[in-house]
């Protein structure tokens, strides 16, 4: 008996893989999920509807109204100037009254992580008590408001990212969260730039 | 130059396609491994914004849809053209803010996570752009109620030009 195994046609394989591969590449869609990440602010209990007191120079409001304009702290303003007038707001570079106030603090950052901190590793500076009002009427469109948003966090962003140049040479977006030396980096930062947006409850005006 | 037009016969040269099933199969298992198939239908037109500052939503395990837009055609026949709320594959068709309905989902959505998990869920907005805040609002309210606080605007990523543009 001759031991010959009959050897099987492996011409047809491809034609089989072909099969497969265009099946996939059909069913695929290759959506990649990006967006704005937010925290919306916890439902207040019923009781205890606490009016927070903010002093007024602390606070810009941001109105959308119906007809998607855009006001900001009583006048109008074209959505491209809101990142610097966001940027300003925050920084109060002069010490303007009129623009928030800034407390001091210290924040710890790894010690020995960048030249321009002490040894310690504490950051001393001031931080605004700033807050953004984002007010939206029932009727503004959607792309719009996140137009708006995507503006403020622009220039928080953007702050982020220029402490974080001067100080540790390197982008925001860059740093790394997994290794607990840049996560401490990127926490410190963003308490020195918080993302203080406030989205108010929204008014109820008849439908 | 005479020598190398001698050799080349009249017979075509046949490539060697022995390897072929290979780059096949290498392409067909990028595929089979990139894919990820929709579970759900999606029963209302989303055109979400464009936006700069967007991010990547890292762990998709986390990410629970909502969609808010105006119903596809067939879809419309039945519950006219007015914006819609998505939930899961269901569309929502409570009056006024549509807390039960969210509740129902959140709690839905969250029981699938594992203990750890669960406080860090989030909702990803899928909105379309020309849709009035109005029904935002509500979703947001209602997410709000059921203590679902992570929101993410599904947006596209846009790129600008360095300087201001009109």
């Amino acid at each position: 008996m001759a031991r010959e195994t009959p050897e099987v046609n492996g011409g047809s394989l491809a034609d089989i893989a072909f099969l497969l591969l265009i099946f996939f590449l059909v069913t695929t869609t290759m959506d990649i999920d990006t967006g704005i990440t937010r925290l919306l602010p916890p439902e207040p209990e019923e009781e205890e509807k606490v009016e927070v007191k903010v002093n007024k120079r602390n606070v810009l409001v941001v109105l959308l109204n119906r007809s998607d304009r855009l006001m900001v702290g009583g006048a109008e303003m074209d959505r491209l100037d809101l990142k610097d007038k966001t940027i300003h707001f925050f920084t109060n570079p002069a010490n303007d009254v009129n623009l928030p106030e800034r407390e001091d603090v210290e924040i710890q950052f790894p010690p020995g992580s960048s030249s321009l901190l002490p040894p310690d590793g504490v950051w001393r500076g001031k931080v605004s008590k700033g807050v953004i009002s984002l007010q939206n009427d029932r009727s503004t469109t959607y792309g719009k408001y996140v137009q708006v948003q995507n503006e403020l966090v622009a220039a928080v962003n953007q702050l982020r990212n220029e402490f974080c140049n001067l100080y540790f040479e390197k982008d925001y977006a860059d740093l790394n969260t997994t290794s607990p030396n840049e996560e401490e980096i990127h926490n410190g930062i963003r308490k020195i730039y918080k993302m203080n947006i406030s989205e108010s409850d929204p008014k109820n005006i008849d439908r | 130059m005479a020598k190398f037009r001698r050799k080349k016969g009249k017979e075509g040269v046949s490539i060697n396609t022995a390897s072929l099933p290979d780059i096949v199969f290498m392409l067909l298992f990028f595929f089979m491994v990139s894919t990820t198939m929709r579970e759900t239908e999606v029963q209302v037109q989303v055109k979400v914004p464009e936006a700069t500052e967007v991010k990547k939503l890292e762990k998709k395990s986390l990410v629970s849809y909502i969609y808010v837009g105006r119903p596809v055609a067939h879809v419309a026949m039945m519950y006219g053209t007015e914006p819609l709320i998505q939930l899961n594959d269901k569309l929502v068709n409570e009056e006024g803010i549509p807390y039960e309905s969210v509740q129902d989902f959140v709690l839905f959505e969250r029981e699938k996570l594992p203990e750890i998990d669960k406080k860090k869920m989030i909702m990803s907005l899928r909105i379309d752009e020309n849709i009035p805040m109005g029904k935002v609002d509500d979703v947001k309210q209602a997410l709000r109620r059921a203590r679902a606080l992570i929101i993410n605007y599904s947006a596209r990523k846009e790129y600008r030009k360095q300087g201001r543009q009109r």
